[in-house]
């Protein structure tokens, strides 16, 4: 077993143990940051191993969302249904804004993105008779259930989070270590050599994108069902820019980074708000030191420290 | 590396603990006896985000209230403490803090939410979590059935009762062919649905609906889809742009303008002094609770206005130009009275007796006008967790808001759409 | 209202948006071609550029032409200032890596939001303008008599908006002049085409990078101090300009002053159009589509010389 695999079994076992001992509080933390880490390793599949910046995110995360969400409301559809429902949607849209994205790159690639994600956003407002806006809506208590398993209970909504968070975070390992995820380092190191050498580039990244906003689905349909309510607000842009956040301050690139980027954003917002009410003006002071003391996110420190193996 | 990455964690709880802990001097207090620990109130407020202007008024309001709550004997002997908590007006932000008041701060109930989309990601997590959730909303998510048992408006009405309860006026003194122009979003079309109904009713109609995208910041150009024959321009804005909306509505209409008719949420916390608001005398508005010390003013708002610290102008004692949100804070005053009413009722001792607490409430039925509520009566429905009260339609004379008219409650009434007491506790 | 009047309206209010966008977006335009960073808190520095115009005009609140005067000249450099504040403490620190002053700038836009908000407040707040005077505009008619002219209810602008049209654009001649003709603008198109050569040249590109930085802060605070008499002073208002110069610069071509203007008319012009033939919301949706098209079929954007 490599020391990496060790680290990734390590950190979900830990995080099993955690669900027995943690106080309620940081226990409700954890299980939303694991769904939020999800959706941070699934930007992280396209920008830090890819090289692709999206700044639209966020309508993968409300298409698996509102995927899931809609099918319950509307068609009471069970979540054993709904969750991977919402899953399709977003490798959907993922597919068909890949299409046309991938057609730019660098800055351009960013600005498409953002502007498809801003005319999503719209589009759930347009449609506000079925959507209720930016208001959104409660999926009932009834209906977050899965396998009998009533998922508002707070140990069950951990423990949903804990299989979809080790799913997830294996998966990446597996993939960093595959073909497929050597082939888009290699791509977003020199595109051009990449070509050279015989890969179809644009193939890779359009698998790159598609797996990367099912897992953003992936992560908005398992918010909604766990935490009860769907809304517009998740979105809108600010929520593409949040992922980027948690995987740069994270490490970019490392597969342990986004969990540690997200836990480290989440109870830096918490805190500061405990202690003042100018938390934000904690969080970018902590961002700006983080850009310069830690230049390659915490992990990425930790990496360049201590532990070059880190995938 | 697994040990250094479970230390990481650790660390982090326990530093989090700490922090927590320092900001909960009740905490460490807590082996006292039970009927000395002061009842603890959690206050989600919008500190940050599209809902700051409202938010620091809510946050004086509350405080006001509970410093005269306190100084007249607490809740059952117990004094208030408020445990304030930023949701930077954001829905997730929202029901984090729910979850953070009800295991972190130990919090007996939860108040003072007001942006609906807050309202809605966060009222799930207080139903599971069984912690009574009091909002000041003006939503009608309560009333619609979309929540929970745990979930109450009992300090001020809903956006359904608001507008029908205007549309008879509108209709005799005004007009009957109405232009709205509303949001783009779920409070913008609960005007736009509830109004045309309630029109329709009087014999009006509604002869455009203009809505307009939240995105937007200069609005001329959607003024120009208001038809020549339009009698009553119905408007309603909310969020940092209404300055402007209402500045470029009186640009746009010059001197040969339709009758107006707005709800003050287009100018909550906004001086009606400021230039380029001229062209705004003589047209109506709803509010919720007048702005301006009416002639007639009761002692109760009296009371109201010194304990808050607002002047005869609906303006801040200690600075003129800082302009209250008076059609909506009255709301965070009367629910931490209703809260105390109804613990009173219930004899709450913790939080074991929440579920009491919520029987209690949903028992009250009709509320007097009195310094505990100043706004007016209240009749509070048990059913639909809904409260109903007077309606205010004023006209702007000389820069002031001078009342013209004040709806019965029989005004905003409207059939049961649910019935939360069915639901288990 | 009928079709003319209403897509003359719609023009004449397009036209101002796009002019206040035009600087806006030149400031970032400038930034983004010779740093080649993205500056997240450009939109915040258009809302400290409208705060301070209130803060200043608050201080001349005898005469409202005063008080606009002084914020007009102070406001900018004020804001270019602590610009380049943070470009020597941070930014310069960082060696202007593209990644890291993402991140950095995403810092400064909390910070100066918290900052704006704890002292300034969250209330929207006005700057008088220092004239307006609202000017109907005729429009033509058939009627049995013949053509006549009329006033239709609401076709009007006012002075204040021509002017905000008229000084945008002349200080949008002045960057352009400044460029094109001067040395500083060999210096910064030097930097901009080669910065390792420009260096071996003895340009000092550091010093460069912090005068950009704070030209286009600058930039953007002009903006915003000219729209502030029609567009109140608010914490939040920096998001839109963020967003839309973004966009802007793109669609003109990354570092092409020209395609920087064309662009900011093109989409300040066609956000008001396409009001006039859709329902508001829908227009949004189709508008923000179109520019994402543009793009995906010229990927250097629309004027730019090669794709990006």
């Amino acid at each position: 077993m490599s020391r990496a695999l060790v680290l990734h079994l390590g950190l979900i076992a830990v995080l099993f143990a955690a669900a027995f001992l943690l106080p309620a509080y940081h226990h409700g933390n954890l299980a939303r940051i694991m769904v939020l880490a999800v959706y941070a390793m699934g930007y992280n599949i396209l920008f830090g191993y890819a090289g692709l910046l999206s700044l639209g995110h966020a309508m993968f995360f409300a298409a698996g969302m509102y995927g899931m969400g809609l099918t319950v409301r509307y068609w009471d559809w069970p979540m054993i249904l709904a969750l991977p429902f919402g899953t399709l949607a977003a490798a959907a849209l993922a597919l068909l804004v890949a299409v046309l994205a991938l057609r730019t790159a660098g800055v351009a690639f960013m600005i498409v993105t953002l502007m498809f994600s801003q005319a999503g956003f719209l589009v759930i407002l347009y449609f506000n008779p079925i959507t209720r806006g930016d208001e959104g809506f409660v999926i009932p208590q009834a209906a977050r259930r899965l396998a009998g398993l009533d998922l508002s209970d707070p140990m069950n909504r951990y423990l949903a989070a804990l299989v979809l968070f080790s799913v997830v975070l294996l998966a990446c390992h597996r993939l960093v270590l595959s073909r497929l995820g050597r082939v888009l380092v290699a791509i977003r190191e020199n595109e051009e050599r990449a070509r050279l050498l015989g890969y179809d580039v644009w193939a890779h990244k359009l698998g790159a994108v598609v797996l990367s906003g099912s897992v953003a689905g992936a992560a908005g349909a398992a918010y909604g069902a766990l935490f009860g309510s769907v809304g517009a607000s998740f979105a809108e842009v600010p929520f593409s820019i949040l992922p980027l956040l948690y995987v740069l301050a994270g490490g970019a690139g490392t597969v342990i980074g986004p969990f540690v980027g997200t836990a480290f954003m989440f109870y830096l917002r918490d805190l500061a708000g405990t202690v003042t009410d100018a938390h934000m003006l904690v969080a970018g002071a902590a961002l700006i030191a983080l850009t310069l003391f830690a230049r390659r996110g915490l992990m990425g420190l930790v990496r360049a420290r201590w532990a070059g193996w880190l995938p | 590396m697994t040990k250094s990455a479970t230390s990481k964690v650790g660390r982090r709880a326990v530093l989090a603990g700490l922090g927590a802990a320092a900001a909960m001097p009740g905490l460490t207090r807590y082996v006292q006896a039970q009927s000395s620990e002061p009842i603890r109130i959690g206050f989600q407020v919008h500190r940050t985000g599209i809902g700051a202007a409202y938010g620091r008024w809510y946050d004086r309001t509350s405080k006001a209230a509970v410093k005269v709550i306190n100084a007249a004997g607490g809740i059952n002997g117990r004094p208030i403490e408020l445990v304030t908590e930023d949701d930077g007006t954001d829905p997730k932000r929202g029901a984090e803090v729910v979850e953070k008041f009800a295991t972190a701060h130990r919090a007996d109930v939860v108040f003072g939410t007001l942006f609906s989309h807050v309202v809605i990601g966060s009222a799930p997590r207080a139903g599971e979590l069984k912690l009574p959730y009091f909002v000041v909303s003006e939503g009608h998510h309560v009333a619609s059935g979309m929540l929970n048992r745990y979930t109450l408006q009992p300090g001020i009405t809903d956006v359904k009762s608001q507008v029908q309860a205007m549309a008879p006026f509108v209709a005799d003194n005004l007009g009957k062919k109405v232009a709205m122009i509303f949001p783009d979003f779920a409070f913008g079309h609960d005007h736009r649905d509830f109004f045309s109904a309630a029109i329709a009713k009087q014999g009006g109609e509604v002869v455009a609906k203009i809505a307009i995208p939240p995105t937007e910041s200069s609005f001329t150009k959607y003024f120009a889809r208001i038809p020549r024959d339009t009698e009553v321009l119905y408007h309603v804005m909310v969020g940092p742009a209404v300055l402007t909306f209402v500045k470029e509505m009186g640009e746009f209409f010059g001197a040969s303008r339709p009758e107006i008719f707005g709800f003050l949420d287009s100018l909550e916390a906004v001086d009606l002094a400021t230039p380029g608001l001229e062209f705004l005398d003589g047209t109506y508005f709803w509010e919720g609770n007048p702005r301006y010390a009416q002639a007639d003013q009761s002692a109760h708002d009296k009371f109201f206005r010194e304990a808050v610290g607002v002047d005869a102008n609906g303006a801040s004692v200690s600075d003129a130009k800082d302009v209250s949100t008076y059609s909506h804070m009255f709301g965070c005053w009367e629910t931490l009275h209703v809260i105390k009413a109804g613990m009173e009722a219930a004899g709450y001792q913790g939080p074991a007796d929440r579920a009491k607490l919520i029987e209690a409430i949903e028992a009250m039925g009709p509320m007097a006008e009195s310094r505990a509520h100043p706004q007016g009566a209240k009749r509070f429905n048990g059913k639909t967790h809904q409260t109903f009260g007077h309606q205010f339609i004023s006209q702007v004379e000389g820069g002031r808001l001078v009342l013209r008219h004040r709806t019965s409650i029989e005004d905003t009434l409207y059939p049961d759409e649910v019935d939360y007491t069915t639901r288990p506790l | 209202m009928e079709f003319g009047p209403h897509l003359i309206l719609a023009l004449l209010e397009g036209l101002v948006q796009a002019s206040v966008l035009m600087l806006t977006a030149l400031g970032l335009s400038l930034v983004f071609g010779v740093m080649r960073v993205v500056n997240v808190a450009h939109g915040e520095f258009f809302m400290l550029g409208a705060v301070l115009a209130h803060v200043v005009a608050g201080w001349f609140g005898a005469h409202p032409a005063l008080g606009f005067i002084a914020a007009l000249l102070l406001a900018p450099p004020l804001v270019a200032l602590a610009a380049l504040a943070f470009d020597r403490t941070v930014l310069h620190r960082l060696g202007h890596d593209p990644e890291r002053t993402i991140v950095a700038t995403i810092g400064l836009l909390y910070v100066i939001q918290q900052l704006t908000l704890m002292t300034f407040g969250p209330e929207a707040r006005p700057v008088t303008a220092p004239f307006n005077h609202r000017i109907a505009i005729p429009w033509i008619e058939t009627t049995a008599a013949g053509l006549s002219f009329y006033f239709p209810w609401g076709l009007s602008t006012t002075s204040y908006k021509l002017f905000v049209v008229v000084a945008a654009f002349a200080a949008s001649a002045g960057v352009w002049l400044m460029m094109a003709r001067g040395r500083v603008g060999l210096v910064l198109r030097a930097t901009q085409l080669d910065r390792e050569t420009a260096q071996a040249f003895a340009i000092p590109v550091h010093q460069v990078y912090g005068f950009v930085f704070a030209l286009g802060a600058g930039l953007a605070a002009l903006g915003a101090v000219l729209v502030v008499p029609i567009r109140q002073a608010h914490y939040l208002m920096g998001g839109d300009p963020l967003l839309l110069s973004f966009i802007v610069v793109i669609i003109g071509g990354l570092g092409s002053l020209r395609g920087t203007v064309w662009a900011a008319l093109l989409i300040g012009m066609s956000d008001g159009i396409v009001s006039v033939f859709f329902s508001p919301t829908l227009a949004k949706i189709l508008a923000t589509l179109l520019v994402a098209l543009v793009l995906v079929y010229r990927p250097g954007g629309l004027f730019g010389a090669k794709p990006a």
